[in-house]
């Protein structure tokens, strides 16, 4: 027995490396592609710099991310992580409220259509609209960020988790009722395991949100942040870090993304 | 015996986008209590429409039905469902699906141990025991409705409500789950309303099978009682004579009485 399966499992890992190899390989030839059209459109100079050159200015910039010179001049680190915070208050609330909001539009009719052409009315409006209304209010720059944030990534939340109440299929509450369950346990036991999928749709959606919305609202109010780094490095003239944080940007959205998707499957596979 | 359920000139209509569409009208029956009645019909001539009525999960447009002389209001654990398609609660295991019953119904009186106790027999009754933490996920079709089954009867309701419970099971597997109900019902004397499309189930395990016309505006066209001692064998009944008019009867009935809407 032991003699069969050691060698079987070896096949099996081997197979499992050359799954992992041909999952990775295209994205990789995707991504040199992009750097090789890149590189050929700006080695002839102009104000773009190249890739080469980009990635020396990383490496500089990462070789100390946490360094503080006054509160205008900080490592990338600290803006990342300043511009995370911001996106988490925000959310944070915006889940908060808009979570169980979803709940209530999702079993109560006459709330959703009191409540429904309301959100339809503001949930196409620009972040940048909602700022002004921030500043106006809260007289900082950091709250009405914050603000932003949370105007901008609650819709998501709500609406994803009214569908996910109003789609609780029926079975499952004639279930209810002919148990005769209390509210509390319609709720615990029925609707949230049976929303939970939505709202994490929600979640994910709002996440994106937020962070496409912090790096606009922070070119605005100033300070730490990554957005803000944004314009303070245009303002340099610094093209190479502007792409850098293109980048960063990028690649930070797709971990929050990626995070919250990897947990979506971790509870549907126990559900 | 004491009438139990009493459907007293039930009429059911739903509003469609087409109008009004009258699905039920003049039912009459009366249910003593530990009696066995099957009802069946055409598919859409309005059995589960009838059940969900008995279940008070819909309420009648007109007329009234009564359960232990009160008016059905509307659903409660004492009248318990077994739904054609087993609604277990995907995220819940076997053991959970049947506790969130028993604890409804009898956390009132009883302590935690004995509720835990209540759920693990009622599982064992149909044969579970070996599944109590399998998700409805993990388990066969033939298993799921087992639970169904025991989430129904852990509630020891007054009356057991079925629709099609062994509808989607294969014939061995549905053999099976006859027998083990036939028992339960001999053993608890619950009162049953089955709901079924299969002549031989009515006539094996009925006291009475109510025949209903076919829909729009279904009606009960006749009811067939049938005298055969209890307990009754598959085996030694395939050749009863009586066991074979009873067959036949039904089997006039839905073929030559009220062949079927496809056909019509
Ligand atoms: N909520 C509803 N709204 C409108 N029409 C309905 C509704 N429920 C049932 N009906 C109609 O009532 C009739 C009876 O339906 P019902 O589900 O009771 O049939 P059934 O006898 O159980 O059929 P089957 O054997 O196929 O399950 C059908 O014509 C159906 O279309
Ligand atoms: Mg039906």
């Amino acid at each position: 027995m032991a003699n069969l399966s050691g060698p079987s499992s070896t096949e099996a890992d081997a197979a499992a490396m050359r799954a992992f190899l041909g999952a990775l390989l295209p994205p990789l030839m995707g991504l040199m592609l992009l750097v090789g059209i890149w590189h050929l459109a700006t080695m002839n100079g102009g104000s773009i710099p190249t890739p080469g050159k980009t990635w020396e200015a990383a490496a500089k910039l990462f070789a100390d991310p946490f360094y503080r010179n006054g509160p205008n001049d900080q490592g990338i680190g600290w803006n990342i992580l300043a511009s995370l915070q911001r996106v988490a208050i925000g959310f944070g609330i915006a889940a908060l409220v808009g979570i169980p909001a979803g709940f209530i539009l999702g079993r109560f009719a006459t709330m959703a259509s009191m409540v429904n052409p309301i959100i339809s009315l503001l949930r196409p409006v620009s972040p940048l609209a909602w700022l002004p209304i921030g500043l106006l209010v809260f007289k900082k720059a950091d709250p009405a960020a914050t603000w932003t944030i949370f105007i901008c990534s609650i819709w998501p939340m709500i609406m994803n988790t009214a569908q996910g109440v109003m789609r609780v299929p029926q079975d499952y509450l004639n279930v209810a009722r002919v148990l005769n369950l209390s509210e509390w346990k319609i709720v615990t036991r029925i609707l949230f395991p049976s929303v939970l999928p939505y709202m994490l749709t929600g979640i994910r959606l709002s996440i994106g949100t937020a962070w496409l919305v912090i790096v606009a609202a922070e070119m605005l109010t100033g300070g730490v942040g990554i957005g803000f780094w944004v314009w303070d490095e245009w303002n340099n003239l610094k093209v190479e870090h502007i792409i850098i944080a293109i980048f960063v940007i990028g690649i930070v959205g797709l971990i929050l993304e990626q995070t919250l998707l990897l947990l979506a499957r971790r509870l549907h596979t126990e559900a | 015996m004491e009438k139990f359920v009493k459907i007293e000139n039930v009429g059911m209509s739903f509003d469609t986008r087409k109008g009004k569409f009258v699905a039920l009208r003049d039912i009459d029956l009366t249910i003593k209590q530990g009696e066995f009645v099957s009802l069946i019909g055409h598919s859409g001539c309005g059995k589960s429409t009838l059940l969900n009525l008995i279940a008070g999960l819909t309420l009648p447009s007109s007329g009234v039905l009564l359960c232990a002389n009160r008016e059905i209001a509307g659903p409660g654990p004492e009248r318990a469902v077994v739904f054609q398609n087993h609604s277990l609660l995907p995220w819940l295991t076997c053991f959970e699906n049947v506790h969130l019953a028993v604890e409804r119904v009898f956390a009132a009186n009883e302590n935690k141990a004995q509720i835990k106790e209540r759920t693990t027999k009622v599982l064992e009754l149909v044969g579970l025991a070996h599944a109590l933490h399998k998700y409805p996920g993990e388990i066969s079709g033939g298993m799921k409705q087992r639970v169904g089954i025991a989430r129904a009867l852990a509630m020891e309701p007054k009356v057991l409500l079925m629709d099609e419970p062994f509808g989607a099971l294969d014939a061995l597997t549905r053999a099976r789950l006859q027998d083990e109900l036939m028992k339960i019902c001999d053993a608890t004397r619950a009162t049953t309303v089955m709901v079924t499309h299969d002549v031989d189930e009515a006539v094996l395990l009925s006291d009475r099978i109510v025949m209903m016309t076919n829909g729009p505006a279904a009606a009960i066209g006749e009811i067939l009682a049938v005298d055969l001692p209890r307990p009754r064998e598959r085996l030694t009944l395939a050749h009863d004579p009586q066991y074979m008019d009873y067959r036949s009867a039904v089997i006039e009935f839905l073929y030559a009485k009220q062949s079927h809407p496809l056909a019509a």
